[in-house]
């Protein structure tokens, strides 16, 4: 038994070295510089190529402004600025949210009636090829110039990555664990919930994250086919106004809101897919 | 391996299984008894693992009666068998208690109470401290005896082990057989083993059937119930198990 005492401790000796041990924080600095660094520099350096140029050729500010008049247009449109944000992150969140729910639920009932599956499948690719953009005008027609219009178009956009990912990553199950749960008295139920879905939740949320880059161009195309409101509303209303920076400091509105919520994606990520092993983070 | 009907947990009557073209199983006949332990040994591809799932019913056969305890219909014999596969297949996404535990969670019991129930064997077994340990933090040997857990805790008479430590390095596999053996004798269950090296069935069974090369046909039973004593060392290189051995590799034919 001395040997098998020997490999026990040997195995907690391992699982000390693998449990993920916090690094010092000097190592924490160093590995966010790593992963944020050189993105960070690159953008750093384009902003101050683009200011020197637009400077040094005395381009005028309604052609193009630099990075820094940007930045103190965002300051004192920030009046504008802050409630059209509000509105297109709401529209943004909530069409994300109901994409999530419906491509999901429909991945999940897909994978469990693989007629309707066959059935489904084919018309879900064939949708892609709709610009769905181009409806945008026709559900403000239908719906007015309230939300619900900017809420659909969202919602188809980013509909598409989730399902889709879904159905690949419910199908991709290693089937010895379906048998080995069926030999464990496993009903489909048990099989759905304790194998097939948490296997494919990492797919799961690379549609998802996907979506999240998706979604505020749904928002800003439903807002350009008919609002009063929204950063899509306030670059379309500073267009004939040549109020350039402000067009640009909606964009830089728009990006955040993107990045913020791949940023959340990937964090609900880890927290619920702690089981696959991450290199360095939001890659 | 004698007794009545009665007494035998699985009892194969002339089975047969074809996949296609291929001749898998031409009419196995084995009889296991009642708490016992058959050591299954035989050439990778024989339809060794056709067999267990057979059983297990996993599988239909096509010709040939198939009996687990009283029960005949693939359904029947799913609910009486417990099968442990090569690969631990322990779900990733788990803690090692909660893979063990997982049978019970299927048959409806609350998470807490399998988990209760699951963690004494844990500390009996060698186990203790890795309940909230994921898999992949794990060693091979130490993921096997998860996996063998998990199927004693399904609860069922009858255990199908399939090649269990197949994977696992020589080192590591004559720990796990010590360790096998203690917690068969532990918890005693009608276990049919699988194995593709005869010493491992001889030590960790008491009857040694050997299956030809497909199509399987059963050519051989060596009785090993010698109930030697010692450390593994000591039985394998004795006199009375090498000969058993030579009587098992001459009916393999090899």
């Amino acid at each position: 038994m001395s040997d098998a005492a020997r490999e026990a401790t040997d195995d907690r000796a391992r699982v000390r070295r693998l449990r993920p041990a916090i690094p010092a924080r000097a190592t924490r600095v160093a590995s966010y510089f790593g992963s944020y660094g050189p993105p960070a520099l690159l953008t750093l350096g384009g902003m101050g190529l683009w200011e020197l140029i637009v400077r040094l050729a005395h381009v005028p500010e309604y052609l193009l402004p630099t990075p820094s008049e940007i930045a103190v247009d965002m300051k004192t449109d920030w009046p504008v600025l802050e409630p059209a944000l509000l509105v297109t992150l709401r529209e943004i969140l909530l069409g994300f949210v109901i994409s999530a729910a419906a491509g999901v639920g429909l991945a999940v009932l897909l994978h469990l009636f693989p007629v309707a599956r066959r059935a489904v499948y084919p018309l879900l690719i064939g949708s892609q090829t709709i610009p769905i953009i181009v409806l945008a005008p026709i559900l403000v027609i239908l719906l007015g110039y309230g939300i619900m219009p900017k809420l659909i178009i969202v919602a188809l956009i980013c509909f598409f990555p989730i399902v889709v990912n879904g159905i690949d990553g419910l199908r991709s199950v290693d089937g010895e664990l379906i048998t080995m749960m069926r030999t464990l008295d496993a009903s489909r139920w048990a099989i759905l919930r304790r194998v097939e879905f948490p296997a494919a939740l990492p797919s799961i949320f690379s549609g998802m994250r996907i979506a999240a880059t998706f979604a505020s161009i749904g928002a800003v195309f439903g807002e350009w086919s008919g609002s009063n409101q929204g950063l899509g509303y306030v670059m379309l209303a500073a267009t004939p106004n040549l109020l350039t920076a402000r067009i640009f400091a909606a964009i830089v509105c728009l990006t955040a809101i993107a990045l913020t919520l791949f940023g959340a994606v990937s964090l609900l990520e880890r927290i619920f897919v702690p089981w696959v092993p991450r290199g360095t983070p939001m890659t | 391996m004698a007794g009545t009907a009665d007494a035998l947990a699985i009892e194969l009557r002339e089975v047969a299984k074809t996949f296609g073209e291929v001749v898998a199983l031409a009419g196995i006949d084995l009889s296991v008894p009642n708490q016992s332990r058959v050591g299954l040994v035989g050439p990778s591809g024989g339809g060794k693992t056709t067999l267990l799932h057979i059983i297990a019913g996993l599988l239909e056969a096509d010709t040939g009666l198939v009996r687990v305890g009283d029960a005949t219909s693939a359904r029947q014999r799913l609910a009486r068998c417990a099968l442990m596969p090569q690969r631990d297949l322990l779900l990733p996404w788990r803690t090692a208690l909660d893979n063990a535990a997982v049978a019970l969670q299927n048959r409806g019991m609350p998470r807490a109470e399998a988990r209760n129930r699951t963690r004494p064997l844990f500390e009996r077994f060698g186990l203790a401290s890795f309940e909230n340990a994921r898999p992949a933090q794990l060693s091979g040997g130490m993921r096997q005896r998860v996996s063998f857990l998990r199927t004693l805790m399904a609860g069922k008479d009858v255990l199908l082990l399939d090649e269990p430590f197949g994977a696992l390095d020589s080192i590591t596999r004559a720990q796990m057989q010590e360790w096998l053996l203690q917690a068969m004798d532990a918890v005693p269950r009608t276990v049919l083993l699988v194995t593709h090296d005869v010493e491992e069935a001889l030590l960790l069974s008491r009857h040694v059937v050997v299956l030809s090369e497909r199509p399987g046909r059963v050519v051989g039973i060596v009785d090993a119930d010698h109930g030697f004593e010692g450390s593994r060392r000591e039985i394998v290189t004795s006199p009375e198990f090498v000969t058993l051995k030579e009587q098992a590799l001459e009916a393999l034919g090899s």
